[in-house]
């Protein structure tokens, strides 16, 4: 445990973000969701093309690619009748699509998308973002869309444009245009394209977006453009003022255990890949400094400021339901937080849950005499050390007795001197 | 005509001392209070504060404004922390650069990026008011005066510059130097927000300049740049002083593995840097000694101010 904060950033799936361009009058291919291998038939006849692809709803990348538990190969399909859309419907939905960004657990699939296959002549890549270094909203963009786009970055930087737009200004008309050519839109669309992209910038605004990624925005053979794929991810601060948005939130998309922390306002850090944005810069010195004693954190749970008794246990419940993990180290700094609130949290979890893993402690801060006096006084097995360096060794080399306990398949449990 | 330089030269209004007089918006709110408590109990001296539809009442035995115009007219504060609600903050943010308060340290977490985006144009077209954060724990000079949620208790007066942007890990970084009896002279928390008033090298500024500060501690993390740009400036400016100031680092997220990535635009805007390695690597270059553990920045740094003949 420690104190810490991370912010993920709304995402929403796929067929949502096409609707949403919809609504701001940005052209996309026809399509609908379906949620059952019916709805997928209806869906696909009501398209009324031969060429339509279907798309697994789940968020996460690398669906193309990505097996199915049930077998079938490929998130992403082209399909050639409604019959067909049905039969892949059926592999698809109520199934975990494995890819190589869900990791081994996968994700759900509840909801399948299917649009028509339009086949394209250019392909662009356009993205907005809010960006740190000039302080404002930019525009990346590229003549070479469709692919992967950071290996375009790394080979080709001239490839890459990059517009800076002034927040009380908003994107120009003229300033489109002159981005549409430079990227290579032909004369005739031109205009379109430019027309595009301000309704893709006032989306962006409008809907606290933190990122619009259109990879691919396409010239298709008819000379349309369209925007084949939408990534959107909408700014966490703004929820309270973006209410509707917040509503196609999917919690089945995320980790069960951080839907759980949430609902007691706590965040919880599952180490595939959650670390590395925003903050929990205790939560990531804490991992730093256990990886060097030669330990491999499991998870993170982090408490905010002004945590309860009855918080701090249910982060210990959800922290310890993982069965690999063979220590719990708590680290915290109290400023604001009392040490003593922690203290009867721990003492609490630790009673009720009757853990047999080893709990140590390290608290600094407000109060930390009275949190060391009840943990001294509970008689429970839990560890107290001042030093962070000595809590993570401790925590390292307790954790490595319950492994080779568990390997040798006896139990082992711990007591403290008197 | 104003420079563009001129937002970076109010630096120096994060020179606070016992003599700062502060106004707290956000006065009458639960948050306000708690921690305009400790700040008087800690030494600061607060002098009254704002809420909206309150003007004319007293709290905490202090004057109330409606306005942070009318607080400012009236009292003539040198500083306002702001503990407004992440709805209102940007605006009262804005009120408080409109009004020249020539330092603004922003606490609340939360407010919309868009929100500070706009606020950071106001920021940087102007001169007088110097803004530290939003989501930071504020700014103190201990013994003096406490900007913020920092427990003060842990602080001594001393001779090192803290400047961190993770919260807890900057009490980690004052707790440690205490003990080693370093004690610090200014601990600035610049926050942890992407668009905020105050970066490393502001305060680098403020720690370069000053006398008293004989050893620096910058506390990083993973992703942006910032740095990297540090390095830069003290590669600049430190190291090329007659007598460099010793400045100790740690970088949180060394092994945190790659984050989750939500579409390629800020990775190719990144260029592929902001990794921790990159920034230990920088900053090793620009002289400065960063410690793999973040248990060991006050007995490193003191290992290095005696080496220097400084402590």
């Amino acid at each position: 445990l420690s104190k810490g904060h991370q912010k993920r950033n709304l995402a929403i799936h796929e067929y949502l973000s096409m609707e949403l361009l919809n609504q701001y009058g940005v052209n996309t291919p026809k399509g609908g969701v379906a949620r059952t291998p019916q709805e997928a038939f209806e869906v696909a006849k009501k398209l009324g093309t031969e060429d339509a692809v279907i798309k697994a709803q789940v968020l996460a990348g690398g669906r193309g690619k990505g097996v199915f538990e049930s077998g079938l190969k490929g998130g992403v399909r082209p399909i050639f009748s409604p019959t067909e859309a049905e039969k892949f419907a059926k592999q698809m939905l109520g199934h975990k699509l494995i890819t190589k960004q869900t990791g081994s657990a996968g994700k759900i699939c509840n909801s399948v998308y299917i649009v028509e296959r339009k086949f394209v002549r250019r392909e662009y890549y356009f993205a907005i973002l809010q960006d740190r270094k000039t302080q404002g909203p930019v525009i990346v963009a590229s003549s070479q869309g469709g692919v992967d786009i950071e290996s375009v970055a790394a080979e080709n930087p001239d490839a890459i444009l990059t517009l800076g737009v002034d927040i009380n200004v908003g994107l120009k008309k003229d300033d489109a245009l002159s981005l549409a050519e430079k990227l290579g839109f032909s004369p005739k669309i031109r205009d379109e394209a430019a027309d595009m992209m301000q309704k893709l910038y006032k989306l962006f605004i409008d809907k606290d977006c933190t990122q619009v990624e259109i990879n691919p925005m396409a010239e298709s053979v008819e000379h349309e453009v369209l925007c084949m794929d939408a990534k959107l991810n909408f700014d966490d601060n703004s929820e309270f003022r973006q209410k509707d948005i917040f509503a196609l939130r999917d919690t089945s998309q995320e980790d069960p255990r951080e839907v759980a922390a949430a609902k007691y306002n706590l965040n919880y850090i599952g180490l595939e890949g959650r670390i590395g944005l925003n903050g929990a810069g205790l939560a990531m010195s804490t991992m730093d400094i256990i990886k060097l004693h030669g330990g491999e954190p499991a998870n993170f749970l982090d408490v905010g400021g002004g945590a309860t008794a009855e918080q701090v246990t249910e982060a210990f419940k959800i922290i310890s339901s993982d069965p690999q993990v063979t220590a719990i180290l708590v680290n915290i700094f109290g400023g604001i937080m009392r040490c003593d609130i922690i203290a009867q949290g721990i003492i609490q979890a630790t009673s009720q849950l009757s853990l047999t893993i080893p709990v140590i402690v390290r608290l600094q801060g407000t109060e930390v005499n009275a949190a060391k006096k009840l943990i001294a006084e509970s008689g429970l097995r839990i560890i107290s050390v001042d030093d962070l360096d000595e809590a993570a060794s401790k925590s390292v080399q307790l954790s490595k007795i319950v492994d080779i306990a568990r390997e040798a398949n006896i139990r082992v449990s711990f007591e403290l001197p008197i | 005509m104003i420079s563009s330089n001129s937002y970076n030269d109010t630096f120096k209004n994060l020179r606070i001392n016992k003599d700062t007089r502060v106004i707290c918006q956000g006065f009458t709110g639960k948050q306000g209070t708690f921690h305009s408590q400790q700040a008087i109990e800690y030494g600061t001296k607060l002098v009254g504060g704002v809420s909206p539809k309150k003007g004319g009442i007293t709290h905490l035995g202090l004057p109330v404004f409606n306005t942070v115009a009318e607080a400012a007219r009236e009292l003539k504060p040198d500083a306002s922390v702001i503990y407004v609600p992440p709805n209102f903050a940007a605006t009262a943010i804005i009120d408080a650069i409109h009004a020249e308060i020539p330092l603004v340290v922003t606490i609340t977490e939360g407010i919309p990026q868009q929100d500070m985006v706009k606020v950071v144009k106001v920021l940087k077209s102007q001169n007088k008011t110097r803004l530290i954060g939003p989501n930071c724990p504020g700014i103190i000079a201990p013994g003096g005066c406490k900007i913020g949620i920092m427990p003060g208790h842990i602080h001594k007066v001393g001779k090192v510059g803290i400047v961190s942007r993770s919260g807890t890990l900057t009490y980690e970084a004052v707790n440690q130097t205490t003990q080693v009896n370093l004690g610090q002279t200014l601990c600035v928390g610049i926050g942890g927000d992407p668009f905020n008033g105050t970066n490393f090298i502001d305060c680098l500024k403020v720690f370069l300049e000053d006398e008293d500060t004989k050893g620096i501690i910058l506390i990083g993390e993973i992703g942006g740049s910032a740095e990297e740009e540090a390095a830069e400036f003290l590669k600049e400016h430190n190291l090329t002083r007659s007598q460099p100031k010793p400045v100790v680092s740690f970088i949180a997220g060394l092994t945190a593995p790659p984050g989750r990535r939500m579409g390629h635009a800020g990775a190719i805007i990144a260029g592929g840097k902001g990794t921790a390695g990159d920034k230990i690597t920088a900053l090793e270059n620009a002289g400065v000694v960063v410690s793999r553990s973040p248990a060991r920045l006050g007995i490193t740094l003191r290992e290095e101010m005696e080496k220097a003949g400084l402590a």
